[in-house]
């Protein structure tokens, strides 16, 4: 079987960076750590050159090591800002339950189940504005889970939290950001459409 | 009994791992009955449906998202590679 091709790394930047780049974007949504991890995954991946067993693409391999370095900046992140109680417990202004459990305000009917919203450049924009409004807990709690699809006890050495605190922070992140997309996507989507 | 807000940890516990039968089965019973909890399992259902095709596009031509390195930060980047 033929080898997939390898390119010299003064090719890497024109033929790799931009996919790298919105790989890193995606999933830290800052344009200047997305960036300097995309510099640091080719610097590394000079330096790794030997290790590179050629059974995967060479974009394969350069997006492995992305990996390593976006969860590397997670870890980084959690250490610097540690959990807080907000990060677990309900606000109570903003809690969308009474005191005894029941809603007070449900969620509201989005219309159907648009099947194609993830071809749309704009719904992808809120969606992106709303995870960078949750501390950074949460969004990355998220991020790993449903962008990288990690499983909760990878999630955990990554966030150094306890297997019980991170489904609180899940279920927390998931709530909040199910709202922000309902008030500033669906029920205006809804109000354009009527 | 469960009630909503209960039901709405259980949801998400239940999107992670398997949650204990008998917490299941509550939650099932509840969620044929209440309009809200079961709204709000198939929207958070379709927040994971949506993100999972995102990923799954990422990388082909001409889909989301679009940004591009800026030129400044790929001839930094060029710079750094030459000058390990």
């Amino acid at each position: 079987m033929a080898k997939p091709a390898n390119h010299d790394p003064s090719e890497w930047v024109d033929r790799y960076g931009d996919y790298l780049f919105r790989y890193a974007m995606l999933r830290l949504r800052d344009r200047s750590a997305a960036e300097d991890l995309v510099q640091e995954t080719f610097l590394a991946g000079i330096k790794e050159r030997r290790s590179f067993s050629g059974n995967s693409s060479e974009s394969t391999w350069l997006v492995g090591i992305l990996k390593h370095k976006i969860a590397d900046h997670f870890r980084h992140q959690a250490r610097e800002a540690p959990l807080e109680d907000n990060d677990l417990r309900d606000q109570p202004d903003s809690s969308p339950f009474d005191g005894s459990g029941h809603w007070t305000s449900g969620p509201t009917d989005w219309g159907g189940n648009p099947a194609d919203l993830y071809r749309e450049k704009k719904f992808l924009d809120q969606l992106t504005k709303c995870l960078s409004g949750l501390s950074p807990n949460h969004a990355n709690a998220f991020t790993l889970r449903e962008i990288e699809g990690a499983d909760t006890g990878e999630i955990c050495k990554v966030l150094n939290v306890t297997e019980t605190n991170l489904w609180v922070i899940l279920h927390r992140a998931r709530m909040l950001l199910r709202r922000c997309l309902e008030t500033n996507w669906f029920e205006r989507s809804a109000k354009k459409g009527s | 009994m469960l009630s909503c807000k209960d039901v709405t940890q259980l949801i998400s516990q239940s999107m992670d791992h398997s949650i204990p039968i008998g917490k299941r089965i509550g939650m099932r019973l509840h969620l044929l009955m209440c309009k809200f909890c079961s709204r709000y399992e198939r929207q958070l259902l379709l927040i994971r449906e949506t993100v999972r095709g995102i990923v799954a596009t990422e990388g082909k031509p001409g889909e989301l998202p679009e940004e591009t390195l800026s030129e400044e930060a790929k001839e930094r980047i060029r710079k750094s590679l030459r000058t390990p």
